[in-house]
């Protein structure tokens, strides 16, 4: 399940619907992770551009991985703007024992930072300033580049 | 003819090019200055697919998508 909202994400509701809508489905483990925008270098917060063809096809790709191990994934994530101490995403792992999502959740969130077609501003002074610094070229880049 | 598009913070409008590879997409990009340093490191996909060869044939009406670094969370 892949959940995209406009402005910062609703936590306790969000984890509480997932909560709930796998209460009788057998799993022993659910871990979730969430990421809060935090204040550094000044900034009034965090937006969100994302492309969903690729990230709808990027997460349907880790759901049969997890499928393959009898868990279950579940994602959330913000478009446009998220203020500070505000929440723009959440992904959580449901399976029947833990240690199956205790390393989903690292694997799947690492490869989430390293290839989900999704682009991060920083909001400084009412500008959306690319934050071309934290973010990771996707693996096979630079195809179309002078050196090849 | 193809589209191209430029995603995230490229901040370019699309294109419509009649080529036949992503060769030639190449050549066609490469002429735009404030475009070659994305090029550097940008995956490209072709009608939603990441793509790993410039070789693949293109034909009309596809889509041709450039992507810069990511960084979600």
């Amino acid at each position: 399940m892949l959940e995209l909202y406009d402005g910062s994400l609703d936590v306790p509701k969000i984890l509480k619907e997932w909560y709930e809508g796998e209460a009788t489905s057998n799993y022993g483990a659910y871990i979730p992770f969430v990421g809060t925008v935090r204040s550094e270098d000044g900034i009034d917060g965090l937006s969100f551009d994302i492309y969903e063809p690729i990230l709808n096809s990027w997460f349907d790709a880790w759901q049969e991985k997890a499928k393959a191990k009898g868990a279950i994934i579940k994602m959330a994530h913000s478009r446009g703007d998220v203020m500070l101490h505000e929440s723009s995403y959440i992904a959580a792992v449901f399976s029947p024992k833990r240690r199956v999502a205790l390393e989903f959740i690292d694997e799947f969130v690492e490869d989430f930072k390293a290839s989900a077609p999704i682009w991060k501003y920083d909001l400084l002074d009412g500008k959306r300033v690319y934050a071309a610094d934290r973010s990771t070229p996707i693996k096979g880049s630079g195809l179309l580049a002078k050196e090849n | 003819m193809v589209r191209v598009e430029f995603l995230g913070p490229i901040q370019k409008p699309s294109l419509e090019l009649e080529i036949q590879n992503l060769n030639e997409l190449a050549a066609v990009l490469q002429e735009d200055a404030e475009l070659s340093e994305w090029l550097k490191n940008c995956a490209v996909a072709v009608n939603d697919t990441l793509v790993s060869s410039l070789e693949a044939p293109l034909k009309d009406g596809d889509k041709i998508s450039l992507l810069p670094p990511v960084c979600g969370g």
